[in-house]
C-alpha cells in the first residue's frame, strides 16, 4: 500500500507519521507543500504540527498551499485523506470536513493520553477493528470542535462522527472531554467517509515503550482495510 | 554623538573599564564601538566575575568531545552518535515579560544546540518563583509555562523533564533556566571557529529589528523600581521561523559548505561575529547595509546590538553561496552575504560607505576585564537541638499529607501537561519521573536527562549545597538506569559585587567541582547569571545542574512506580535522620537554620554504581532517589505512581520514627525487588559494602505502618495532585 505525508512549513509530526506508516507496511513518500502533483497513493496524510506557525488561524494558510488542490481533488474522487491534529485543522479550513476547531476550553495546551470511542465502523478507517475504545494521545491548543446546530444535525444524521472522547469503558461524558468539544467530538468524517480528521495522534502510540499501543491496532487495521 | 565617560556609564561600563577601552583603542570610541564594548564586556557575555572560578571546574572525561567554550558541550554515546547539550538562563527578561522571556530562553538554547549540527531531541527546564502568596507569582508562573510551551511545542521538540520551586527569595527575581539536548553524528559536528581568508560571511534567518537592544546588559544588572521601563529590552520570539531555520540549517549542514556557524544570541551580531573571528584568529569585515532589517532607518548601533531572535551567522566556503541560498529560499528565510573574513584581526564595520567601527578583536575578547572579586567564606551552621519529645507526638500521616501537598513537592502535572512531551515519538519516560528519557531514534539506546537544584541547601552552606546538587543529578540518572556521563550548569546568583553573594558563588562552584570530579561527571557547558537581585536583596544561591546519562538498552530502563504486590522494598544508603534544612524542619517545625545534610562522595558513588549493576542484572523492578521529604515522601510517590501501597517496617534505629522517615540524608534510593531475587540483591549490596534497610513489602492500596498510622493511596493522591491545579484555577 502506498501513502503520502505532506510536509508544510511548521509541520512537526511528519516524521513520526512516516515512521508509523512504514512500521505497519506502507510504502510512504514525503511530499513538499509546494509540489503540485501527489504521488500515486492509497492514503494521503496531513500531519500534526504548527503549519505556518498557526498564524492567522490554525491550518488556514496551509489549506491554501499549492499541493492542497491535488489533495482536495484526490479526496473528491474518493481517495482516503486523513488529517491528524493540525492536519484536522487544515481539513476543516479546506471545507473537506465540516465545523471549526476553537481554542481549548481552558485556554491551555493539553498533552496527555485520552480514551476515544469509535462511533462509526462502516468506513475504510475503522472497519473490522476489534476495539470499541482506543487509548490515544492528544497534544494541542486548538482542538475544541464546534459547529452550528444545523451542521451538527446533518453530521449526526449522516453518521459522520468518527470518535468521541470517553472514559476507559467508553462512556461519553463531559468529565472526559479534554478541550470543550461539542458532544465530545474528537474526530469526524466527510459525508462519504473517505476523509477523516481527528485530534488524537495514533502515530505516538505504536510501541509498548511509548504511551501505549492502541495506535498500532489502528494502523494495522487501516492497512488491512486498504489491501 | 560624542562619547564620554557618562555615556559609557549609562551603558553599564565602569569608569575604569571606559578608561581601559580608550587606552586599548588609543582614542575615544564612537558610539557604535562603545555599544560593542558594552555588549562584550558586560557580565553576561564576558563572565568577568566568574571566569577565574569556572576555570577550576573539571571539564574533561573519556566521553567528552567538547567542553565549555563552544555553543554547547558534546559527549560521545558510542556508535558515532554524540549528544550536544547545554542549559542557559533567561531570568531577567522572564520577570519583565514572562511569556516572551521564557519563550526566547527556550528558543535561544535550542539554537545553541542546532548551531552545532545537532537536531534537538529533548527540552528541560528549571523554573523558580516567589512565594505562592506573592501577588505576582501566579501570573509569572502562568506566563512562563505558556512561553516555554508556546516555543517548544511549535518547534516539535518534546519537553521531557523539569523542576519547579517556590521560595520568597525569588519574589523580585524569578529564574527560568532552559536546557536542550541534541543528537548529532560525531563526524558532523559544527563549530564556531572561522578559518580561511576572504570567505563569505552570511546572515540567515529573521530580519533584524529594534527588539532586545541591550538585553545582555539588562541581564547584567540588578533590578530597581523602574523595572517596567526595561520591557523593550526583552526579545520577541517566533518559534515558526526558528523551526524553519532549524530545518534549513540541518539541510545545509548535510553538505560540506559550512566552515563555521554561530547563532546570534545575547548581544546579537556583535558577539556572534566577534566570537567567530576571535576563535579563528581572524578579522571580519561587515557591510551593515546588507543586513536584512525589519524596520527602516536602523543605525549601525542598533543593528549591532539588536537581539532579534532566530538569526545565524555562517562562514561559507567560497562559491557555495548560490547552493546555500537555494536552501534558505526554499524555507522562506532571509539569506544575505554581509561580509568576509580578513587577516586584519579586527572587526571592521561599514555603513553608507563609511567605516563606522574599527576594533581589534583581541581588545574585545582577551583584553576584556576579569575580576578577582572579594568573597566571604560561609561557616557551617550549628546543628539545631531538636526536641525529641516535641516531635514524637506529631502524627506521621498528617505531616506526610502536608508535605505531599507542599508546593515544592506536589505533582506538577498542571505544568507539564502544557508541554508537548511525546512529539518525535521517542519519549519513553515522561515528566514526573526521576529523569526524562528519550530513545536515540532507530536504536536500542536511550538518553536520560534531569535538571536539579537545591537552593535551600546551597543557602545554608554553599560548599555542601554545590556538591549536593551534582549528587542529586547523578542519582536521578541512576534511578532510571542511566549511566551518568556529564553535566551542564546554570549558576544563578545575586550580585558578585556583594561579598556574601560572591562567596556563595565561589563555594558552590567549588562544591560542584569536587563532586563532579569525584563522580567523573564533568561539566561540559554552562552559563552564569549574576545580579538576580532587586535592590539589596539577592536570591538564594541556585546553581541548576542538568545531567545527561546513557541507557545502552532501553528495555532496561527503570521507572519509579511500584510494580507488584508482595515485592520487597529496600532503602539503599544509610539513614541517620538529618532533620536540619529538611522540608520537615522548614515546613512543619518552621525551623530555617542549621546545616544541610552532609555529602559523602564515596558512598554516593558506591551506592549509585552498585545500584546500576543491580539494574543491569535485571534485579530492580522500580527505583526512586530519596530527596525532599525523606523516605516516606519518596515511597509515597512510588505508591501513587504505581497505585499500590506498602506495609512499612518499624525502623530499628535509635533515632525516632519521624527522623527516620523525614530525614534528608543523602546518597539514598528506594528500590523494589522481587522476593526470589532478594538473596542475590542483598549479596551484591553486602559484597559492595552498601548499607541497606528493609523498608517493607508492597500491598494493594494502603500505606501502613501500624493501626494508628495508615492511609489509603487514593487519599494521599488527592493531597499530591490537587494543590497546583487549585492554586492556578483560583
Amino acid at each position: 500500500m502506498k501513502s503520502a505525508v505532506i510536509t508544510f512549513p511548521g509541520s512537526n509530526c511528519d516524521r513520526d507519521m512516516d515512521v508509523a506508516l512504514k512500521k505497519f507496511g506502507f510504502k510512504n513518500k514525503m511530499v513538499w507543500h509546494q509540489d503540485i502533483e501527489l504521488p500515486k497513493s492509497d492514503l494521503v496524510v496531513l500531519p500534526g504540527g504548527f503549519s505556518y506557525g498557526d498564524y492567522l488561524r490554525c491550518g488556514s494558510m496551509a489549506s491554501k498551499s499549492k499541493i492542497m488542490q491535488s489533495v482536495i481533488n484526490f479526496a473528491n474522487s474518493g481517495g482516503m485523506v486523513m488529517g491528524i491534529c493540525n492536519g484536522f485543522q487544515i481539513l476543516v479550513e479546506t471545507g473537506l470536513v465540516p465545523g471549526v476547531l476553537l481554542r481549548n476550553k481552558y485556554l491551555e495546551f493539553i498533552c496527555k493520553n485520552v480514551f476515544v470511542k469509535i462511533n462509526n465502523k462502516n468506513n475504510g478507517y475503522f472497519k473490522n477493528i476489534s476495539n470499541e475504545v482506543l487509548e490515544l494521545h492528544i497534544a494541542h491548543n486548538e482542538g475544541n470542535y464546534f459547529c452550528t446546530n444545523d451542521q451538527l444535525k446533518e453530521i449526526e444524521d449522516n453518521t459522520q462522527v468518527a470518535i468521541n472522547y470517553c472514559d476507559p469503558e467508553g462512556k461519553i461524558e463531559e468529565p472526559f472531554n479534554p478541550n470543550g468539544s461539542i458532544k465530545n467530538i474528537a474526530g469526524i468524517f466527510n459525508k462519504e467517509k473517505n476523509v477523516l480528521g481527528m485530534m488524537p495522534h495514533p502515530e505516538r502510540m505504536i510501541d509498548h515503550s511509548l504511551s501505549g499501543e492502541d495506535g498500532s491496532h489502528f494502523f494495522k487495521n487501516l492497512i488491512n482495510n486498504l489491501k | 554623538m560624542i562619547v564620554n565617560e557618562k555615556i559609557a556609564i549609562d551603558h553599564g561600563l565602569k569608569k575604569d573599564e571606559y578608561k581601559k577601552i580608550c587606552a586599548l583603542l588609543k582614542r575615544t570610541p564612537n558610539i557604535t564601538e562603545l555599544g560593542i564594548f558594552s555588549a562584550m564586556w558586560n557580565e553576561h557575555c564576558s563572565y568577568k566575575s566568574s571566569r577565574l572560578h569556572l576555570k577550576k571546574l573539571p571539564t574533561k572525561g573519556k566521553q567528552v568531545i567538547q567542553g565549555p567554550g563552544e555553543n554547547a558541550g558534546v559527549v560521545d554515546i558510542g556508535d558515532n552518535d554524540a549528544i550536544v547539550f547545554k542549559i542557559e538562563s533567561h531570568n531577567h527578561p522572564s520577570f519583565i515579560e514572562p511569556y516572551q522571556g521564557a519563550a526566547t530562553g527556550v528558543g535561544g538554547i535550542m539554537r545553541d544546540v542546532f548551531t552545532m549540527g545537532a537536531r534537538p531531541i529533548a527540552n528541560l527546564n528549571s523554573i523558580h518563583f516567589g512565594s505562592t502568596q506573592h501577588k505576582k507569582t501566579k501570573n509569572l508562573l502562568r506566563g512562563v509555562v505558556h512561553g516555554i510551551g508556546g516555543y517548544g511545542n511549535c518547534m516539535g521538540v518534546p519537553t521531557i523533564a523539569g523542576q519547579t520551586s517556590f521560595d520568597s527569595s525569588y519574589n523580585g527575581n524569578i529564574l527560568v533556566n532552559a536546557m536542550t539536548l541534541g543528537l548529532v553524528k560525531k563526524d558532523k559536528i559544527f563549530y564556531s571557529k572561522a578559518a580561511g581568508l576572504n570567505k563569505p560571511v552570511i546572515y540567515v534567518g529573521s530580519k533584524t529589528g529594534r527588539d532586545g537592544i541591550h538585553g545582555a546588559s539588562m541581564a547584567s544588572a540588578s533590578f530597581d523600581d523602574k523595572i517596567e521601563e526595561k520591557k523593550p529590552t526583552v526579545q520577541v520570539g517566533d518559534p515558526f521561523t526558528e523551526k524553519l531555520l532549524l530545518e534549513a540549517c540541518l539541510e545545509l549542514m548535510a553538505g560540506d559548505s559550512i566552515i563555521a556557524i554561530q547563532d546570534m544570541g545575547a548581544a546579537g551580531l556583535t558577539s556572534s561575529s566577534i566570537e567567530m573571528a576571535s576563535k579563528g584568529n581572524l578579522g571580519i569585515e561587515i557591510n551593515l547595509n546588507n543586513v536584512p532589517c525589519r524596520e527602516t532607518k536602523m543605525t549601525p548601533y542598533e543593528i549591532m546590538l539588536s537581539e532579534s531572535q532566530e538569526r545565524m551567522l555562517i562562514v561559507l566556503e567560497n562559491g557555495k553561496e548560490e547552493q546555500a541560498k537555494k536552501i534558505f529560499d526554499k524555507w522562506n528565510l532571509d539569506f544575505a552575504v554581509i561580509g568576509k573574513t580578513t587577516k586584519s584581526k579586527k572587526i571592521e564595520l561599514y555603513f553608507d560607505s563609511e567605516k563606522v567601527a574599527d576594533i581589534p578583536v583581541n581588545t574585545l575578547v582577551e583584553n576584556s576585564p576579569m575580576y578577582d572579586r572579594k568573597w566571604k567564606k560561609a561557616k557551617l551552621p550549628k546543628k539545631n537541638k531538636i526536641n525529641k519529645d516535641e516531635i514524637n507526638i506529631l502524627k506521621i500521616i498528617e505531616i506526610l499529607k502536608k508535605i505531599l501537598a507542599n508546593p515544592n513537592v506536589c505533582s506538577k502535572e498542571w505544568i507539564w501537561q502544557q508541554y508537548d512531551h511525546t512529539v518525535m515519538g521517542d519519549t519513553i519516560q515522561k515528566p514526573g519521573g526521576d529523569s526524562g528519557v528519550v530513545r536515540v531514534h532507530g536504536t536500542n539506546k536511550a538518553v536520560a536527562a534531569s535538571v536539579d537544584s537545591s537552593a535551600v541547601y546551597c543557602w545554608a552552606h554553599p560548599l555542601t549545597g554545590g556538591k549536593q546538587v551534582v549528587c542529586e543529578s547523578f542519582r536521578n540518572l541512576i534511578s532510571v538506569g542511566a549511566k551518568p556521563i556529564a553535566i551542564t550548569n546554570c549558576l544563578n546568583f545575586g550580585s558578585p559585587e556583594n561579598e556574601e553573594n560572591m562567596g556563595e558563588f565561589v563555594e558552590c562552584v567549588q562544591g560542584i567541582g569536587e563532586a563532579s570530579s569525584y563522580l567523573k561527571f564533568p561539566v561540559v557547558s554552562g552559563n552564569v547569571s549574576f545580579y538576580n537581585q532587586t535592590k539589596d536583596q539577592g536570591i538564594k544561591p541556585t546553581p541548576s545542574i542538568g545531567g545527561v546519562g546513557l541507557i545502552k538498552d532501553y528495555n532496561k530502563m527503570i521507572t519509579m512506580d511500584f510494580k507488584e504486590v508482595d515485592n520487597v522494598v529496600l532503602v539503599i544508603g544509610k539513614t541517620e535522620g538529618h532533620i536540619d534544612q529538611s522540608l520537615f524542619a522548614r515546613v512543619i517545625l518552621d525551623e530555617k537554620n542549621g546545616p544541610p545534610p552532609e555529602i559523602n562522595l564515596f558512598n554516593e558513588k558506591n551506592n549509585g554504581e552498585t545500584l546500576l549493576k543491580l539494574i543491569d542484572n535485571n534485579l530492580i523492578k522500580s527505583a526512586h532517589d530519596i530527596s525532599l521529604g525523606g523516605i516516606i515522601t519518596a515511597v509515597s510517590k512510588m505508591c501513587l505512581k504505581g497505585n499500590k501501597g506498602i506495609n512499612l517496617k518499624k525502623p530499628k534505629y535509635l533515632i525516632s520514627e519521624i527522623e527516620y522517615f523525614f530525614g534528608e540524608d543523602q546518597g539514598r534510593y528506594i528500590v523494589e525487588i522481587s522476593k526470589k531475587d532478594q538473596k542475590k540483591v542483598l549479596d551484591t549490596l553486602d559484597k559492595n559494602a552498601v548499607h541497606y534497610d528493609e523498608l517493607g513489602t508492597i500491598n494493594e492500596n494502603m500505606l501502613f505502618l501500624d493501626e494508628k498510622t495508615k492511609v489509603t493511596i487514593d487519599e494521599l493522591k488527592g493531597f499530591n495532585t490537587r494543590w497546583l491545579k487549585e492554586y492556578m484555577s483560583n
